[in-house]
């Protein structure tokens, strides 16, 4: 019993501690962007790494994910006689629900997992110290490029996977099942409004700020992990932890902005 | 470095009391006092494990001591707020025990790091700058390698050229020769003797590279059961009748002083 309570107790703390700390982070990083001086280059580099170097796996995924949905809806709305709707159903899923999560999700696994690696192995080998000790601010010089180009890049790979899906929707739609090229798009165009871009949008944005904000702090804070950070066990399992945190926060998210602003 | 004979004891410009810390359930220093005088070059030994690092650490603020406190140049450096502890700082350069170099950056960009981020100077002057101090290591040849394609004894002069990058008034040195073999150490050994002529910091080693680093040091401290266990001349440490400060001597440089008998025997058993 006494145990039992210890342990509930130490978790509580645990927790409360780690809130906290993230918390914190947050608040630094986000006024750490608008620190002058204002420094372009290290955020055209991030976003490179973010945004450019996972085009392709979003390109890919994107083209697969439309020309899966292209096949499971056509067999779906066939049973209604309503194939013509193929266009927007494909459009309306991915630019609502998966475009944003399927994007986040993979980003997180490419760059997530990268940016909590490398200013985790940063912290170990005392690179962040050598930056404080310089009276350079580890938030502004490290942390706020990176956030800000997760909150650009997000958004850019998801209207890239949304694009591209809907082009393998119509690829199988339209190749394989015969549906008339032209009502594919006209469905699309009359159903999808502005609201479903527009959450789309707000979606990625939030999951391009969660995935860093997770990653980053989860990396920054490694010697402070009660599961010991040190070494490289310390950094694989912190990234581990970063990569399960971050994408179990986008579909909580996902599901709390749907709720919001629906 | 030997100090002038009109200032038998310059101001103090660091200065621990009472500092304890604990790690978990470890209590690695357990009431900590100890000084450092400008000008001087304190050295501070000890068997590994002991905390030494920690000392330094917490004259850098980057750790908060549990009990006591930390004073740089009078002020307590854990209640400062940050602004007035980058204030502080911008008097430091530190070596850390790998160099701490960025990894992403060449050797030029990460000595070019401290004049961008803190100096308004123009790339030219940054270049000047950069390639002087990068003159004075030896490294010119080197500036556009990656931390990792550089040995051991070159990340620490790339370390020390960026430390040494914005004249500060106090270095910090931690282990500057773990890892190097004896030429490379007293290549560095050199370069720490020469730029501190030239630039006249004061000096905070941590070493175990006894008795070697006794010929640098004005001050020796050791550190042994989380305590400062006395802080004297290098020629007084060596002949100290304290117990523990014997005993290390003993320990580290007692085939100094043993008897041929004693010596052969010692090499008999290996």
């Amino acid at each position: 019993m006494y145990l039992l309570l210890e342990k509930i107790g130490s978790g509580t703390l645990e927790f409360l501690e780690t809130s906290g700390r993230m918390g914190m982070f947050l608040m630094r990083a986000l006024t750490s962007m608008f620190q002058m001086p204002f420094k372009v280059n290290p955020v055209v580099r991030q976003v490179h790494f973010i945004g450019a170097r996972s085009a392709f796996v979003i390109l890919f995924t994107g083209l697969f994910t439309g020309m899966v949905l292209g096949l499971q809806g056509y067999y779906t709305l066939r049973k209604f006689g309503s194939e013509g709707f193929l266009g927007s159903a494909v459009a309306l899923s991915l630019i609502r629900e998966l475009g944003p999560v399927l994007t986040a999700l993979m980003v997180i696994g490419r760059a997530g997992s990268a940016i909590c690696a490398e200013v985790g192995i940063m912290r170990n080998s005392e690179q962040i110290d050598a930056l404080e000790c310089m009276a350079v601010d580890p938030f502004r010089f490290l942390i706020a490029p990176k956030l800000l180009a997760g909150i650009i890049a997000m958004p850019l790979l998801t209207a890239i996977f949304d694009v591209i899906g809907i082009l393998g929707g119509y690829l199988v739609g339209t190749g394989l099942f015969g549906i008339n090229p032209g009502a594919y798009f006209q469905g699309m165009y009359t159903s999808v409004v502005w609201a479903d871009v527009e959450m789309g949008l707000v979606k990625s944005l939030v999951f391009g700020l969660l995935m860093v904000w997770i990653a980053a702090c989860k990396g920054f804070y490694l010697h402070m992990e009660r599961s010991g950070g040190f070494g490289a066990e310390g950094v694989s399992r912190t990234t581990t932890d970063a990569v399960v945190l971050s994408s179990v926060s986008v579909l909580v998210w996902d599901y709390l902005i749907s709720a919001l602003l629906l | 470095m030997m100090s002038n004979q009109d200032d038998h004891n310059p101001p103090v410009v660091i200065e621990l009391a009472g500092v304890e810390k604990s790690f978990g359930r470890q209590k690695v220093l357990r009431g900590v006092n100890l000084q450092v005088r400008e000008g001087r070059t304190l050295v501070i030994v000890g068997a590994s494990g002991q905390g030494k690092s920690v000392i330094i650490k917490h004259m850098l603020g980057l750790v908060r001591p549990d009990q006591g406190e930390v004073k740089v140049f009078g002020r307590d450096i854990n209640r400062l707020n940050r602004k007035q502890k980058d204030e502080v700082r911008e008097n430091f350069g530190v070596l850390f025990q790998n160099a701490a170099l960025f990894d992403s950056l060449n050797v030029y960009d990460n000595v070019a790091l401290p004049l961008r981020e803190r100096t308004r100077l123009n790339e030219d002057e940054v270049r000047e700058g950069v390639m002087a101090k990068l003159g004075l290591m030896g490294l010119q040849e080197a500036i556009n390698k990656f931390p990792a394609q550089l040995s051991g004894g070159m990340r620490k002069r790339v370390g020390l050229a960026r430390a040494l990058m914005l004249q500060p008034k106090i270095v910090f040195f931690d282990e500057p020769t773990t890892g190097l073999d004896a030429h490379k150490s007293n290549e560095l050994y050199r370069l720490f003797y020469r730029t501190q002529q030239q630039l006249g910091y004061t000096a905070v080693i941590v070493s175990h590279d006894v008795p070697k680093i006794f010929k640098l040091a004005d001050e020796v401290a050791l550190l042994a059961e989380g305590q400062i266990q006395g802080c004297m001349s290098p020629e007084d440490f060596q002949l100290s009748e304290q117990p523990t400060i014997r005993a290390f001597v003993e320990e580290t440089m007692g085939h100094l002083y043993s008897s041929d008998r004693e010596e052969n025997g010692l090499y008999a058993q290996v």
